[in-house]
């Protein structure tokens, strides 16, 4: 697997830095051409891990969210999701469809989402030290990708 | 990003943009504002005008929902465009009944 190309990201946890991730990763990943759904489903799925970063990582402490993103030869797309916040008690139970410690305004989808818009996601995590998600998806070649 | 109109019985509250955590949250205080002080029997929020959203949309809907059945009353989703099919179909919320 080689890398063609990738970008590393740091930001404030704060919620209002949620769009801004999002517009970061279209524009990196705009000259391999991707279908509007292939885009549209990688910032969904990007907007949940962040969003678990800053709701259930970090909560009402500060801190920093990292992201990597790096590009294969074969246009695959692999995107990793740190914090440094208090990290998950059960993985397992965390990725159940409708699990939330946040009350009746989260739909407990997150992982849901990550895991059917990608074509892979595994979670790391420590309890006080932080998670990491990591996160694949292919984009189908159309010919006309740039060369970074 | 929101606005508001009551019709009879019924609000209609037009949502726009990009539909994440940090927007939801702001639009909610101001649908839970306007729903405790008017009190209409059918909350309907209108999705057309909605370019992106995340989970957090999901979560809009289901809060609404419990606030306006706690209430005897009735919510209901109108327009959800094409590209969010995908995520309102995961969130197994049909079969509420309230998408329109």
């Amino acid at each position: 697997m080689n890398i063609q190309n990738e970008m590393k990201l740091s930001f404030s946890a704060k919620s209002v830095n949620e769009s801004f991730v999002r517009t970061a990763i279209s524009g990196f990943l705009m000259y391999l051409d991707p279908t509007i759904s292939e885009l549209t489903e990688i910032k969904t799925a990007l907007s949940e891990a962040v969003t678990n970063c800053i709701l259930h990582g970090y909560g009402r402490e500060d801190g920093t969210v990292y992201i990597e993103a790096k590009v294969t030869d074969k246009n695959k797309v692999i995107i990793k999701i740190r914090d440094k916040g208090c990290g998950i008690k059960s993985v397992e139970e965390a990725m159940e469809p409708l699990f939330t410690t946040g009350g009746q305004e989260q739909a407990g989808l997150g992982f849901t989402v990550m895991q059917n818009f990608m074509d892979k996601v595994s979670v790391r995590s420590k309890e006080g030290k932080g998670t990491v998600v990591t996160m694949e998806k292919s984009i189908v070649r159309r010919g006309k990708n740039e060369k970074p | 990003m929101l606005s508001l109109e009551r019709s009879g019985d019924r609000l209609v509250a037009y949502i726009s943009g990009e539909l994440d955590h940090h927007k939801c949250a702001i639009i909610r205080k101001k649908i839970d504002t306007v729903i405790q002080q008017e009190r209409p029997n059918i909350l309907e929020l209108d999705y057309s005008q909605v370019q992106f959203m995340d989970s957090s949309g999901i979560g809009l809907v289901m809060g609404r929902y419990k606030q306006m059945t706690m209430m005897g009353g009735k919510l209901i989703v109108t327009n959800i465009p094409s590209h969010l099919l995908g995520i309102f179909r995961l969130s197994g919320l049909g079969s509420l009944g309230v998408l329109r």
